[in-house]
């Protein structure tokens, strides 16, 4: 149930990862992943005697939200620079 | 019973942050996956997780977002986020879940080697995880832990100093 669950949040995390322009809603899908990954890590540490995995699932909440942080101060450095969060529109560095 | 409804939210939540063209809606449902998934964690008995997912998620990443809208959309029209590559996005997203559904429908979770080595111990389920995630987090997980605010130091100075910082003459002020 809770793998399923799991299986389930991270397909559409990463739906909203591909088909959205807007790169905070991206974020947003990012976030989602790392919820599910943490969902599998607290289901198996439940079976686990020694719970290992609750500890891990407190590690990827921080790196959740430090990258959160870091991704978002870009985001706001790019809207200030070029004045759109749209993906699709930030094509400066290609070729 | 409540592991369905809680499940059934969560779910809820996800399918709006895809459909929605808001992006406030987004962080909203976002919200309510979030919120979800801390009772899911609640009824998991691993109620530590489920206060570091309110306080982390909750009270900092959902905030932070909130304001990455507010200060990256000036304009009252508000933001908006329409979508591309959807036939290829949802294609590749069923695949992945329908994927991982048939691996956890054809996987026996119960004989893999640590399972089996656990089965014979007393595993039962505390009514909660504070004293014994406490007492791991400074002896058997230590390491996770220096880890994490390691990366956690590097990575707010990093954004203070992404975000921050004076404007430069190639870069007017907004």
């Amino acid at each position: 149930m809770l793998l399923l669950l799991s299986a389930a949040l991270f397909a559409l995390g990463l739906v909203a990862v591909i088909t959205r322009r807007n790169a905070i809603v991206v974020l947003m899908g990012v976030e989602m992943l790392f919820n599910a990954a943490n969902i599998n890590f607290v289901g198996f540490a439940q079976a686990d005697p020694l719970h290992a995995g609750r500890a891990w699932a407190l590690v990827v909440m921080v790196l959740a939200a430090a990258e959160a942080a870091v991704a978002l101060a870009i985001v706001l450095r790019v809207a200030r620079l070029r004045g759109t969060t749209n993906l699709d529109l930030l094509t400066a560095l290609r070729g | 019973m409540l592991t369905i409804g809680f499940t059934a939210l969560a779910l809820t939540g996800g399918v709006w942050l895809v459909l929605t063209p808001r992006v406030l809606h987004a962080a909203l449902a976002l919200l309510l996956t979030l919120l979800a998934v801390a009772a899911l964690f609640v009824l998991q008995a691993a109620d530590v997780v489920a206060a570091a997912q309110l306080m982390a998620y909750v009270g900092g990443v959902l905030v932070l977002t909130l304001f990455g809208i507010m200060l990256s959309t000036p304009g009252a029209a508000g933001p908006s986020s329409d979508a591309v590559n959807r036939l290829s996005g949802w294609a590749l997203g069923g695949l992945t879940f329908g994927g991982m559904a048939w691996i956890l429908a054809h996987t026996s979770f119960e004989a893999l080697p640590w399972r089996a080595a656990a089965s014979g111990e007393t595993n039962a389920v505390a009514p909660d995880s504070v004293v014994a995630m406490g007492t791991d987090l400074l002896t058997t997980a230590v390491l996770p832990v220096e880890i994490a605010s390691l990366v956690l130091l590097v990575a707010l100075i990093a954004a203070a100093t992404i975000a921050g910082g004076e404007p430069t003459e190639e870069e007017p002020v907004a």
